[in-house]
């Protein structure tokens, strides 16, 4: 190859980015990519684990009425003792997580998860409201919703400190599962913790960036591209959610 | 540019420690990565002179490891294990990742690709102090009551995840998983950086298809780094818990005497192995791909010709990036793997074959009657290609399942990887630091004693690996503590005498560098502008280390890094920044400022104390 060949070739003209985004948002992409592994990690484990148990035969439970009068004598102790909960079946999860604040005794199998799901998935709606605003130089709007987003945080994290109290008051602990195998209390924790954990780190930026918005330091600046960049790691957070919903809640 | 930062005061500080400008992080990885290298290699002698003389009693161990480690000088058991374990870690994180890459992919991808400093000086600085922490936890890890990690360096569980297995599952195994998550924290920071860095900063020009090869190897070892360091970060997460928590990710059944030893059960010990080599795989590639990058670069230049194939040497990079990924399971044939799975991972292995041999071959086709010089790194860069190719045979062998149930876990295995990755990835590096002396410390290193080095260490890492193979293909077993037990190895003893003999002489063949790395900071001769009249874009810059790389401005690129012996030319080298000579004005550039967008409000330009006065209030924004 000579160096009248190379030349013949489309250039760099240097200075912008190959894919029209500055640096800080593409090493925001790349983060999430390489974040992206460590949970894919987590629910490959999570996999591996899982479907090393059969599932629970759930067909012969009879649900309703039925299930809602054992909930009050004992329900995990009848669900023990039939069976349908034992160390070598993976539980089903309609029957571990099927409460709801302040409605004690009824079987409700994840309505209170998919209460949570709203809510984090209408935290990711206001972001996007907050950076369309930012694109407009909207301030206020920017502000209401980052505000809104934050709230959404903090409920769904609050949900998820209610779920585990329930969860661990039900007897599960890292290493103790009344439900069924150990693992899935252990990786009910350790994957929904992690997740609550870049949650929580969210709400945090979340925070800081509100503040330097109600601070103007945006505005000063000329673009509101900080608020997009932690929009982008918020909605990524919210999609690993899917993820996390989908293998320990629905499958 | 650099006038810009004249209203920075740099103290000791800010100049030498919390450093924010990239070639002053490059020379703490290396001597954080030298001095670690030092701790690894004089390990790996210590632990040989147990298996040469299984019964002697060696006073020096003695002195230094005490009466608990070394009983009347003669090593313990456990600590032996130890030394092996931290020996490999050293080696594999901390020297040939961090060391290597963290050094090299600092000091050149700025220089290189034309840019003021990397995307965020700031994470930079961050890498490298995880990276110092990540180090001094590691080494604690030595220092602890019931003794160093010592399950390996891959650290399978069970062992790695019961702390009552062994002494060493202790709390030095807590300290080493500590380390290796801190240093996965510094691997991704740095490599984020790079990617970024590449991509974004380049200067005019700097078209991909004109970035050298250094680069390229560079931009795809962090690419590997970002997507296999996660992994290895959540499987640690989970032996984490196992070890401290009571989980049982990683534990299922284990029986002593025929009874459940354990509460710990339902997971699976095999699972940590996919997640471990899912990274473990892919890391051998983070260490040899720099070191590639750099032998492709000093041949060339030290050829005085165009690197042969520059397109095949990309798109072979690219297929070992791929095909890293899809390989982890040869490590673990043994595990009782499906043979279809076996036999999928046996042929992607067989096939990285070829973008290795595509990159052997071209080396040699760009020496092949070019105007050689031998320099100190050429021949470094000469001894990695013939490491690379015998260490590269044995991998044929080790790839096919029904050899490796055989070769697992015997000195044939320890042979190949030493000589693949360990020996060929130090060649490199010591290519490199030869060849970028002058760049990076403004003088030159001692061409003598560069000489010496090279032929004990060459002459060293052939006589310590060779004989391995065939105590390998005997059978002979790795990670034993004494040879002379087992009948069935005793003529192996005279072997190991042999390989420990040879260590000690690589060993001190390593002193030689020491004292000419060190001295010639002081007394080396000074270092012109381009010593070896090569093309790329850091010989442009100014030999004494400016904030800013350049001057005056981020040089222009006109052409590919390889225009050495250029026909039309009456130089024996056009560097990258000269325009075609009579050629009309190729490209109509649009006018860019030197400085990459937000580079002025991005307050990470601020150096680090500043930053840290701006939060705490003391500084009126």
């Amino acid at each position: 190859m000579s160096s009248n060949a190379v030349n013949a070739l489309p250039t760099w003209a240097g200075g912008k980015s190959p894919f029209r985004v500055s640096y800080g948002k593409f090493m925001m992409w790349i983060f999430l990519l390489s974040d992206a592994f460590t949970f894919s990690s987590l629910l490959v484990g999570y996999g591996a684990v899982r479907f090393s148990f059969p599932s629970a035969v759930i067909e012969e439970i009879s649900f309703g009425q039925d299930l809602h009068e054992k909930y009050h004598d004992g329900f995990v102790e009848t669900m023990q003792a039939t069976g349908v909960f034992s160390e070598s079946h993976w539980p089903s999860p309609d029957l571990v997580f099927n409460h709801f604040p302040f409605l004690h005794g009824l079987h409700l199998p994840l309505l209170f998860v998919s209460l949570m799901t709203f809510i984090l998935i209408f935290s990711s709606v206001t972001m996007v409201l907050a950076v369309e605003a930012g694109q407009r130089m909207d301030k206020r709007s920017v502000a209401i919703n980052m505000f809104l987003t934050i709230l959404g945080g903090l409920a769904f994290l609050g949900c998820q400190a209610w779920e585990w109290t329930q969860f661990i008051g039900e007897g599960a602990t890292l290493y103790s599962n009344p439900f069924g195998p150990v693992t899935f209390a252990a990786l009910f924790f350790i994957v929904t913790g992690f997740h609550g954990f870049h949650v929580f780190s969210g709400v945090v930026i979340n925070v800081i960036i509100f503040l330097n918005v109600l601070r103007g330091t945006y505005e000063k600046r000329g673009h509101y591209e900080m608020v997009e960049k932690t929009g982008l790691y918020w909605h990524f957070v919210d999609l690993v959610w899917v993820f996390v919903f989908t293998f320990f809640y629905l499958i | 540019m650099s006038n810009d930062h004249g209203h920075h005061k740099e103290t000791f500080l800010s100049k030498y420690v919390f450093s924010m400008d990239h070639k002053m992080i490059s020379k703490q990885f290396l001597i954080t990565g030298i001095i670690m290298g030092v701790v690894g290699v004089a390990m790996s002698i210590l632990f040989r002179l147990q298996l040469a003389w299984p019964d002697s009693h060696f006073p020096i161990l003695n002195w230094l490891f005490g009466d608990k480690w070394a009983p009347e000088g003669r090593l313990d058991s456990g600590f032996y294990m130890g030394l092996v374990t931290i020996h490999g870690t050293i080696m594999v994180f901390y020297v040939l990742t961090a060391g290597l890459s963290g050094t090299f992919s600092n000091l050149l991808i700025p220089l290189q690709v034309g840019a003021r400093d990397m995307a965020s000086p700031f994470m930079n600085m961050l890498s490298y102090w995880f990276f110092f922490l990540s180090s001094v936890v590691l080494m604690s890890s030595m220092f602890v009551e019931t003794g160093p990690a010592s399950g390996g360096w891959t650290v399978y569980p069970p062992l790695s995840a019961v702390a009552e297995a062994m002494p060493g599952s202790g709390l030095g195994m807590t300290l080493w998983l500590t380390a290796i998550i801190l240093f996965i924290v510094s691997a991704l920071l740095g490599g984020i950086n790079y990617i970024a860095t590449v991509l974004n900063m380049r200067t005019k020009g700097m078209s991909m298809n004109r970035l050298p090869l250094t680069i390229w190897a560079f931009l795809l070892t962090a690419i590997l780094g970002l997507l296999s360091f996660p992994v290895l970060l959540g499987g640690g997460l989970l032996l984490m818990f196992d070890r401290l928590a009571g989980t049982s990710f990683y534990l299922s059944d284990i029986y002593m005497n025929g009874i459940g030893a354990m509460e710990q059960t339902g997971g699976s010990p095999i699972l940590y192995q996919h997640l471990f080599w899912f990274l473990g795989h892919p890391e051998v590639y983070i260490i040899i791909m720099p070191a590639l990058g750099i032998t492709s670069e000093v041949i060339a230049v030290n050829s005085r010709k165009p690197i042969f194939g520059y397109t095949a040497m990309v798109i072979s990079l690219m297929g070992i990036s791929v095909l890293s990924f899809l390989v982890w399971g040869h490590h673990m044939f043994i595990t009782g793997m499906n043979p279809l799975l076996g036999t999928v991972f046996l042929v992607m292995t067989l096939i990285i074959a070829v973008p290795s041999a595509v990159k052997t071959f071209n080396y040699l086709a760009t020496l092949w009657r070019g105007s050689i010089r031998f320099t100190n790194g050429m021949m470094f860069a000469i001894g990695l290609v013939s490491l690379f190719i015998t260490g590269g045979l044995t991998g044929i062998f080790l790839g096919n399942a029904a050899l490796d149930i055989a070769l697992h876990d015997t000195y044939f295995v320890v042979a190949h990887f030493h000589l693949v990755m360990g020996s060929s990835a130090i060649f490199g590096m010591m290519a490199g630091i030869y060849h970028w002396y002058p760049r990076m410390f403004g003088r030159m290193m001692n061409k003598t004693l560069g000489y010496v080095h090279f032929w004990l260490t060459f002459i060293s890492a052939y006589l310590v690996f060779f004989p391995m193979h065939f105590q390998g293909l005997a059978g002979v077993p790795r990670r034993y503590y004494e040879f002379n037990i087992l009948p069935e190895f005793a003529p192996w003893l005279d072997v190991n005498v042999f390989i420990t003999l040879a260590a000690i002489l690589g060993g001190i063949a390593q002193l030689v560098f020491l004292y000419n790395f060190f001295s010639s900071m002081a007394i080396g001769e000074k270092a012109v502008q381009n010593p070896w009249s090569a093309n790329t874009l850091e010989w442009t810059a100014p030999v004494e280390h400016i904030h800013g790389n350049w001057p005056g401005e981020i040089p222009t690129v006109y052409r590919w890094a390889y225009d050495y012996s250029h026909p039309d030319s009456d130089s024996d080298f056009i560097p990258q920044n000269v325009p075609d000579k009579g050629a009309p004005e190729e490209v109509s550039y649009e006018p860019v400022t030197p400085v990459a967008p937000e580079e002025k409000e991005t307050p990470e330009r601020v150096m680090f104390w500043g930053l840290l006065k701006n939060w705490l209030g003391l500084t009126k924004a």
